[in-house]
């Protein structure tokens, strides 16, 4: 299974990347499960979520292929 | 439906000028426009410039899902929406929200939401240039303002 990962504004410069390239087998289900993976430690507090471009939560399933994007609080307007 | 983003400074009023030279204007009694400007100040901060950052593709289909729900909720409404995207400096527009329906609560209630729908779940984030040339992200829009 092959996730791509996007980062975005602070989180992005904090990380230091743009994004990442989940690429396993088993045990990456949902978009938590990317977070903890990548990272080795639990989604920090206000963390928001994309998958394939729609706001998505920690528990939405992932699958082959998605893009999952990670940003903090959005700030428009 | 109109939703777009803008990467230099824009007239808002120019934006609802041309798009009621093709609306039924005759069977639109009511129209409710918000127009939001970059501020230089912000809490206790002087504020010299801005960066508009977004997600393209998400931003822009997030502007219509928001827009499509308005539009199912008060079905009479027509909707201009617009974005800054990129280096803003104060004054200029960043946002205008502009609702025209046959009656006033439509427009009104429509032009709230969508613009409140906006600041929560569009995809932008503000990244703040200070007057000492320090920059700094914006963490949260101020809530209830």
């Amino acid at each position: 299974m092959t996730i791509t990962v996007q980062y975005f504004a602070r989180l992005r410069e904090d990380l230091g990347r743009e994004g990442d390239q989940v690429t396993v087998t088993e045990g990456v289900g949902t978009v938590a499960d990317v977070w903890m993976y990548l990272h080795r430690e639990a989604p920090p507090p206000r963390l928001m979520a994309a998958v394939n471009q729609s706001h998505a939560r920690l528990d939405t399933p992932v699958a082959d292929g998605d893009e999952v994007a990670f940003f903090p609080p959005v700030t428009g307007g | 439906m109109g939703v777009r983003l803008i990467g230099e400074p824009f007239d808002p009023w120019d934006l609802v000028r041309k798009r009621e030279q093709v609306l039924p204007m005759e069977k639109l009694g009511a129209a409710s426009v918000f127009v939001g400007r970059m501020r230089d100040f912000n809490d206790d901060r002087d504020v010299r410039g801005m960066f508009l950052e977004h997600y393209p593709g998400m931003t822009e289909r997030e502007l219509e899902r928001i827009v499509a729900e308005a539009e199912s909720r008060w079905p009479s409404i027509t909707c201009e929406v617009a974005h800054r995207i990129g280096a803003v400096d104060p004054a200029d527009t960043l946002v205008l929200v502009a609702v025209w329906s046959a009656h006033r609560i439509a427009a009104r209630d429509a032009c709230a939401e969508i613009l409140e729908r906006l600041k929560h779940e569009a995809t932008f984030w503000k990244r703040e240039r200070l007057t000492d040339g320090s920059e700094q992200w914006v963490e949260k829009n101020t809530p209830g303002h």
